[in-house]
């Protein structure tokens, strides 16, 4: 028996972002006692960084909105690869979502006659983001936060403890979701039975058992080199999900974000909000052009502005004209800059320039984007209501990740793992629209935490029993890093793991980013399995009280695990589609609409013993995904379908 | 690009207690002083703990004292020191050190419970709220808050005064009351809770004795003192006399 301390719970939810906060309220109220684990500080989580607002149909800035109309929105942005069942779901409860928050304390900004005041976005017809300036998201976790807070006071006044019920476990860090073995469960991957993890500040072990988790951890953008993700987002939820056998859907799908910041060098991929270019920013190339007009894809035609004037006139009239091109989804405008910067006609750092200093007037720009106006005044010495920003596409989002029901949210293939927010897969298909990603996560944050407290409570009294074998193994996994030097000098020095981890973003950025062509896949690939072997290496000095080396060394396991899933994902699929883009393939591909990537680990014993460069630790699967339903189809015309869905799809 | 080298003078130790390091460290052009702590972190301190997350000012994790200055280290620019001056850095002092630039901030989570949550009006359901703009433009000011707890930090009522800790909320979260007693909704009064009482005599409002050191640190440019703290001193005054009311609002327009 391993001595380490053990806590009950009935739900676990492994992050405290928007979709964990949610989860866990909706787990607390439907009597699931309830503990949060979260790397960081209660309140910090990387939703705090979300800008622009929350997309949801209310109609109260254009009555024409309904959920028919952002649901084709959605599906349009993901070039249809969405699973269309969340999207329906998404786009059906978004409003009440918001609404909820209101009731909860939040504070949105106003529309004239009262009610919450909505912007418009790229991909959505109407002005539909609920928003508060260009600081949305932390109005969202702040909100939750005193939410979960209100709870624990309820709790105090009843039981005398505010941790009764719900609690947050602050600055820890899961490293294994636990399982009981298969035999027992009569499940082929076994169930889950609760969490391996490690304090931060002491570097003690735990085991918090319970019988649902629920996944809520956000990306995986840290294994790229310029991203607009916190030191968080190092794929753990994901990799949870492959180790205990979950598949992950999607992968090769990576938002690389139009607008990050290029300027200065320290700064480069911290976000520039899409609200610049709804409010009315515009995008101009070195020669001063509006280049986006000439951007415009088949597939938009008709949606977009073919002049200036008309772009322009959009504003103020919306329904008379159609909206400028610097507000096609993000995974166009992006493509669109990276061709201007290769073309010659980029900024002096190597971005394209984003203007609101000539469209808007001065106090305007403050009081609409303050934090963006603070962010360049601050970091960069720019004046954005004076001069133009520079930008460029950084990495911002995963529309790929862990496989799930829509309805429950539940994890494919392990009993009582759930999974909500980025961590999930098939929402946003190919490409997420802005705003689309902070509803996504009260929506399904909330049918996460309402099916796991279900899920357990159902089981009742007869729960999976932990595996000691299991926290044995995850002890000596999770320790691995403080006895490398100890390991045979024939094997190799120990490795730092920052070098480590530099070496996998610039593989990453250089290999697999923004455009991919076959040749640097299947080097990223050979890299990848060179990091893997030395990762085992990746030794630490000091002890296990707060040391970011250490915890730096076990979180590179999740990134080399993820970045394989993306690469293998992104070399196997030969179109170009939304945040996947093959310059050796550089069309949509009808054929390509309804396959699904799955991974899944190739040893399912759950071993890191896979160092073959060629097999890896990843295999990959083709699925054919559920025809979209009739009635969902026939909210768009014919014309457009054909566009997208292959001939035998159209013919049922 | 123009690279120096710069002095670094950065606390190392824990709750048994540190000193400051000395190191020397590549500097470049447009860099923070995170970017430098990281620098540290990469090539020689592997093991210098440091919160951070955002970087970008949004998140409020990487609060220090740099130059005993509280302040985000990821907003401080390197180009406001010149090559010759030496850095030092240094954990908040208000709080208990974990380990090196990381201090135990509990006390700020253990206040923020003990301010009563917002009470949704009965007759209301969701999707009925209607509010104006310049009616939740106040509140809205103050859940700018990015809670770095700077604010607190400073607030010489605690900083050197462990003693008035128990008794005394601080800026942020007396500013949470002022926030919630300005929300055009908020049923607390209806459901029998007196805001601007429990913040005179249970947050111990009556403690801040207007410096305005609190606003001066505050990274989102928040007027906690003059916005939130002296309007809720005003709101209090029919409850309790406090002669630093009648003080405050002297300076104020006297400010303005």
């Amino acid at each position: 028996m391993s001595v380490v301390d053990r806590q009950q719970w009935d739900v676990v939810v492994v992050g405290a972002g928007g979709a964990g906060l949610r989860a866990a309220i909706e787990a607390r109220e439907r009597g699931a006692r309830t503990a949060v684990i979260c790397k960081s500080l209660f309140g910090k989580a990387h939703t705090v960084m979300a800008e622009g607002g929350i997309a949801a149909s209310m109609g109260n800035a254009n009555s024409h909105d309904n959920w028919q109309v952002h649901f084709r929105d959605t599906m349009r942005g993901g070039k249809f690869l969405n699973q269309w069942r969340m999207a329906e779901l998404h786009a059906q409860e978004a409003p009440e979502r918001v609404w909820e928050l209101e009731t909860w304390g939040a504070l949105f900004d106003r529309t004239k006659d009262g009610r919450i005041s909505q912007r418009n976005f790229g991909g959505h017809e109407y002005p539909r983001l609920a928003h508060v300036g260009d600081r949305t998201g932390l109005e969202l976790i702040r909100t939750l936060q005193q939410k979960i807070v209100a709870l624990q006071q309820e709790d105090k006044k009843e039981t005398g403890d505010y941790e009764s019920r719900l609690k947050v476990y602050q600055e820890c860090t899961v490293t294994r979701v636990l399982k009981d073995t298969a035999s027992d469960s009569g499940s082929a991957a076994g169930r889950v039975s609760g969490v391996f993890a490690y304090d931060r500040e002491t570097g003690r072990f735990f085991v918090l058992e319970a019988p649902a988790v629920v996944i809520a951890t956000g990306g995986i953008g840290k294994s790229f080199k310029v991203t607009s993700n916190s030191w968080e987002y190092t794929g753990d939820g994901h990799a949870l999900a492959l180790l205990a056998g979950a598949p992950l859907l999607n992968m090769e799908f990576v938002q690389f974000h139009p607008t990050g910041m290029v300027w200065p060098p320290s700064v480069k991929g911290i976000l520039v909000t899409e609200s610049v270019r709804g409010d009315g920013g515009v995008l101009r190339n070195s020669e001063g052009k509006r280049f986006m007009f000439d951007y415009v894809p088949d597939v938009f035609k008709e949606k977009y502005a073919e002049s200036e004037e008309e772009g322009d006139r959009w504003y103020e009239d919306p329904d008379n004209n159609r909206r400028p091109p610097e507000l096609l989804p993000r995974d166009e405008v992006a493509r669109a800059i990276n061709s201007e910067v290769k073309a010659g006609r980029g900024s002096p750092h190597g971005g394209v320039f984003l203007d609101v200093s000539t469209r808007m007037p001065a106090e305007v720009i403050r009081r609409r984007l303050p934090s963006m106006y603070h962010q360049f005044k601050e970091l960069a010495d720019v004046d954005i209501t004076a001069e133009p920003m520079e930008v460029g596409p950084t990495c911002h989002y995963v529309m790929g990740g862990v496989a799930v029901e829509s309805d429950t949210a539940a994890a494919r293939g392990v009993p009582g793992l759930f999974a909500a927010g980025e961590v999930a897969g098939g929402m946003h298909g190919s490409n997420r629209l802005g705003g689309n990603s902070l509803s996504d996560l009260l929506v399904f944050g909330r049918r996460a935490g309402w099916h796991a407290a279900e899920y357990a409570t159902a089981l009742a009294a007869a729960r999976p029993p932990v595996d000691e074998v299991q926290v044995d193994a995850a002890a000596a996994e999770a320790l691995r890093p403080f006895s490398a030097e100890g390991t045979e000098p024939a094997v190799g020095p120990p490795e730092n793991p920052y070098t480590l981890h530099q070496e996998l973003q610039q593989a990453m950025n250089d290999l697999v980013g923004i455009i991919r062509r076959e040749g640097e896949m299947e080097q990223a690939l050979e890299k990848l399995a060179d990091l893997r072997v030395r990762a085992r290496r990746a030794g630490v000095e000091g002890h296990r009280q707060f040391n970011p080396g250490w915890h730096l060394a076990l979180d590179l396991r999740n990134m080399l695990l993820v970045s394989e899933c993306v690469a293998r994902a992104a070399l196997e699929r030969t179109e170009s589609r939304g945040g996947h883009t093959r310059e050796d393939h550089p069309a949509m591909d009808r054929k390509w609409r309804n396959i699904n990537l799955l991974c899944q680990l190739a040893d399912p014993t759950g071993g890191l013993a896979a160092t073959d460069p060629v097999r890896g630790q990843i295999d990959l699967t083709r699925e054919t995904t559920d025809p979209i339903r009739a009635d969902l189809l026939a909210l768009f015309d014919k014309e457009e379908l054909v566009k997208y869905l292959a001939e035998e799809e159209l013919y049922e | 690009m123009s690279g120096y080298t710069a002095h670094f003078k950065v606390w190392r130790g824990d709750v048994k207690g540190g000193d400051l390091e000395d190191f020397k460290v590549e500097v470049n052009d447009g860099e923070v002083v995170l970017d430098i702590i990281h620098r540290l972190q990469a090539t020689q301190a592997p093991d210098l703990a440091v919160r951070w997350n955002c970087k970008a000012g949004k998140c409020g994790s990487c609060s220090a004292e740099i130059n005993g200055r509280p302040r985000l280290m990821c907003m401080t620019r390197m180009s406001v020191f010149t090559p010759e001056e030496t850095i030092t850095v240094t954990p908040l002092r208000a709080f208990p050190v974990i380990r090196d630039l990381v201090t135990n901030v509990g006390f700020n989570y253990q206040k923020a419970r003990e301010v009563p949550a917002f009470v949704p009006p009965a007759d209301l359901g969701p999707g009925e709220y209607r509010m104006m703009q310049e009616d939740v433009d106040r509140s809205q000011e103050f859940r700018k808050c990015i809670e770095c707890f700077l604010c607190q930090d400073t607030c010489h009522v605690v900083r050197d005064h462990e003693e008035n800790k128990p008794a005394f909320a601080g800026p942020r979260f007396l500013m949470r009351v002022a926030e919630l007693d300005m929300h055009p909704l908020d049923a607390a009064e209806e459901s029998g809770l007196d805001r601007k009482k429990t913040a005179q005599d249970e947050h111990g409002l009556g403690y801040c004795n207007i410096t305005k050191c609190c606003t001066e640190v505050c990274p989102e440019g928040i007027k906690i003192t003059d916005n939130a703290l002296i309007p809720l001193k005003e709101r209090a005054v029919d409850r309790k006399y406090d002669p630093l009311v009648w003080l405050g609002s002297k300076i104020r327009r006297r400010s303005s």
